[in-house]
């Protein structure tokens, strides 16, 4: 069998005749070809790990700097996503990190951008973030329409006028310090949202000449909605950018604010389409949904909302006698008549209960008035009496179902005590006869002996 | 005339005649401690209520995951007296059990257990874990949220014994978990293996007590005691005693039915503060007071080995406390009142922690 040779010894003259020699040659020579390709080996490992490691003088000397304008880049960086992801100061900033001199590394010759003007960030962040084949390489499922989206925005649109006040990218995402929305830290993540836009729209002084109000924050913080996203914790309730858009932030229109809105509450949206409202509220331009239900301040929406009694919203518009002023009386008494009904049943289910009565079948088939309730009032925005009369009805039969099975639990309690009283009477007497024939037997017994 | 001809047909068959003589010769000692005879009798008449009510449970109950909640649910809503039934069936069984503890504590005082009463003893021990069986396995049959919890709990603490633990879990539960599978085979327990246990334990023991007859307790050997027909004098104060329970019963069913609660479901997780029934708390009170480790050992399992090593002892009590020896009496009197005052107190402080 052929011995393995590198081809270098594969190349060598024939062997000599004596073997043994032949054989100790080959094999020395093999050892030092294995020791010099070991060697060359090892010092191109140490270049190449010398290199990976990445000089930053950047960091190094910003790190070191007094003021804290200059300082805090370097410091916050630890945390941004674009360093976890391998980039550093120069694949924003241009400049040669490897130079030893503030001069070699600002060289404007190496390509160094310095720090961006307002007007210039979008496109600043966009050189890499509206490159889709470069944004690949790092997260792929991230869009890369931002910056374009940013410029149909009333932020990007007031400063290509020229205005410097508005939000830019850094203004919302933070600089240096960026991390990922879904991080909870992140100045974009759900909970921390309203906070970040109101560092500007909260401020009267700030958006002074705009024309906008300032007391968004406020009212949002009072709504339904933020009580869900920060009592509750749930991640998925609107906040500033749910409805107004994060990169193209604009305020819906008068007529595009029932799109938003039925962007969650799609069956309400749905129902007002249908109802007589839609074509009074267009002849009127009234903006659908916060007419009613206001906008940042949307309180927890109740049955006091509709009717014809003062404080309703209903008599804003309807006057005594009009159809929809009949309308809206008619719907909340027959709200008001259901939810009078379940409280009787509930309550009587609920007693019934506690006497240790099984009830908890007409408990769960009340479950449908519930639901019927619930039902009637999205119903309510088709502002038809027949379209809530058609889960009303068959809500209150339930009800009434329920409140029956409570009285004939309370009756059947009251049977069964009877009952028990009845027997115990007879039991008591049966006791009674056996102890008086026990006392007759012994009776007898004792005269026998 | 036709019918003194019909008895003599049967007495020639059944030696009627025989059996009524030796009832009117049994006799029952008279004493001041006469009153725990009556335990033994009350415990056998909740048996035969829990067998009576049973088999009538039996008429609608479904056993199975789908179907067991639902059916014992209409047996208390639908089913006319259901309720009763149902109620009767569950009260009458925590009773028994309370009376069958009373009963074995008495007999263990009174030394019923003497020479040469010894296997009615050990039937005994055999009737209390056979009862014991009974109560474990008819707590799951309604399907609810706590009895599948306390099974689930139950049958964990039979799976920590070492080597045979295991085995024994799967084999209760009919798998690794606590499905419809373990609620087939606890209703297969409920209502045939252990009833026809029972009845061949119950049929020995209550022959060996009519064989020997009431026990007196030693320390009123010697004296004077006067007796008591047990037919019909005994009996018939039994009787005042079982009518009085089906009374204490009926109040006790209309007035406290026995709760359905909620349907068990393996996906819910599991009430806070969850407790066994109170024969069991005892033990499980034990199990959360010891420390995890007891000389580099777990200390659950070192609690549950010493409940079984206890169990056993139960079974040998008449072998080792002999009555010629006055000490040894002394002994196990203190270990009677000690292990009564742990259950109790264990009991308390399990119902209020």
């Amino acid at each position: 069998m052929k011995p393995w040779l590198p081809n270098s010894l594969n190349a060598l003259p024939a062997p000599a005749p004596d073997s043994a020699l032949v054989g100790k040659v080959v094999s020395a020579r093999l050892v030092r070809g294995l020791a010099f390709l070991f060697t060359v080996l090892t010092i191109l490992l140490l270049v190449a790990t010398a290199s990976a490691q990445k000089k930053s003088s950047c960091i190094d000397c910003h790190a070191k700097l007094d003021d804290p304008r200059l300082s805090a880049p370097a410091k916050l960086f630890d945390n941004d996503i674009h360093r976890a992801r391998g980039l550093s100061c120069n694949d924003c900033h241009g400049g040669d990190p490897n130079a030893d001199t503030r001069e070699s590394a600002k060289d404007p010759a190496k390509g160094y951008l310095g720090k961006p003007k307002t007007l210039d960030i979008p496109a600043y962040c966009g050189k890499c973030h509206s490159d889709a084949s470069l944004m690949k390489k790092f997260n792929p499922s991230l869009r890369v329409d931002q910056e374009r989206e940013y410029y149909t925005s009333v932020h990007g649109k007031l400063l290509k006028a020229g205005e410097t006040r508005v939000a830019t990218c850094i203004s919302c995402h933070s600089v240096h310090g960026i991390r990922a929305i879904d991080d909870p830290l992140s100045s974009v993540y759900p909970s921390r949202v309203a906070e970040t836009c109101s560092k500007c729209h909260a401020s009267a002084d700030y958006m002074s000449g705009l024309g906008i109000p300032s007391d968004q924050y406020a009212k949002y913080k009072t709504s339904v909605h933020a009580q869900a996203l920060y009592d509750k914790q749930d991640l998925s309730a609107p906040t500033c950018n749910d409805c107004h858009g994060n990169h193209g932030a604009t305020p819906p229109g008068i007529a595009s604010v029932a799109n938003v809105c039925g962007q969650c509450h799609a069956r309400q949206a749905e129902l007002f389409q249908t109802s007589p409202h839609k074509a009074a509220f267009d002849q009127k331009d009234l903006a659908e949904c916060i007419t009613c239900h206001s906008n940042h301040a949307i309180n927890k929406p109740g049955d006091q909302l509709i009717g014809t009694t003062p404080g309703t919203l209903c008599i804003n518009c309807h006057t005594s006698g009009d159809k929809g002023f009949i309308a809206a009386g008619q719907m909340r008494s027959r709200i008001d008549e259901l939810i009078a009904s379940l409280g009787r049943s509930t309550e009587i289910l609920n007693r019934a209960e506690r006497a240790g009565m099984e009830v908890s079948k007409p408990k769960f088939e009340l479950k449908g008035a519930t639901d019927a309730l619930t039902h009637a009032r999205v119903l309510i925005h088709s502002s038809s009496t027949a379209e809530v009369e058609k889960v009303i009805g068959p809500g209150l039969e339930v009800s009434t179902k329920g409140y029956e099975a409570g009285t004939a639990a309370l009756a059947e309690r009251k049977f069964r005590r009877q009952g028990l009283a009845v027997s115990l009477v007879f039991i008591l007497f049966l006791a009674g006869l056996v102890y008086l024939k026990l006392r007759q037997i012994e009776a007898r017994q004792a005269a026998e002996q | 005339m036709r019918i003194q001809s019909l008895v003599e047909w049967f007495d020639a068959r059944l030696s009627i005649s025989t059996l009524a003589a030796i009832a009117r010769k049994k006799e029952v000692p008279l004493h001041r401690h006469s009153i725990w005879y009556y335990f033994g009798g009350m415990t056998l008449f909740l048996f035969v209520v829990q067998v009576v009510t049973g088999i009538l449970l039996l008429l609608y109950y479904r056993p199975s995951s789908e179907g067991a909640f639902e059916s014992v649910q209409f047996i208390i809503t639908e089913v006319k007296f259901g309720w009763l039934i149902r109620s009767i069936h569950s009260w009458s069984a925590n009773l028994m059990i309370a009376t069958l503890f009373i009963h074995m504590f008495s007999v263990f005082f009174l030394r019923g257990y003497y020479p040469p009463r010894e296997i009615t003893w050990v039937s005994g021990v055999f009737l209390l874990f056979i009862v014991i069986c009974f109560g474990f396995s008819g707590y799951l049959l309604p399907w609810n949220k706590l009895a599948f919890f306390a099974t689930k709990v139950g049958t964990e603490i039979a799976g920590v014994v070492p080597v045979v633990g295991r085995p024994i879990l799967r084999f209760l539960r009919g798998g690794d978990d606590v499905t419809g599978a373990t609620l087939t085979r606890f209703f297969g327990f409920h209502v045939a293996v252990l009833p026809a246990t029972a009845t061949v334990f119950l049929g020995i023991h209550v022959l060996l007590v009519q064989m020997h007859g009431m026990s007196v307790p030693p320390n009123l050997l010697g004296q004077p005691i006067k007796k008591m027909k047990f037919v019909p004098n005994f009996l018939l104060r039994d009787l005042i005693g079982w009518i009085l329970a089906i009374g204490v019963l009926a109040a006790l069913a209309a007035l406290f039915p026995w709760e359905l609660g909620e349907k068990a479901d393996a996906f819910a997780s599991a009430p806070e503060g969850i407790k066994p029934e109170w024969y069991f708390l005892f033990m499980f009170q034990t199990l959360k007071l010891l420390p995890a480790k007891i000389l580099g050992f777990d200390g659950e399992v070192i609690g549950i080995m010493a409940f079984n090593i206890v169990a056993m002892l139960l079974f040998i009590v008449p072998f080792v406390d002999r009555s010629d020896n006055r000490r040894r009496r002394l002994i196990f009197n203190v270990l009677g009142v000690l292990a009564l005052l742990y259950i109790v107190v264990l009991t308390i402080v399990g119902y209020v922690t």
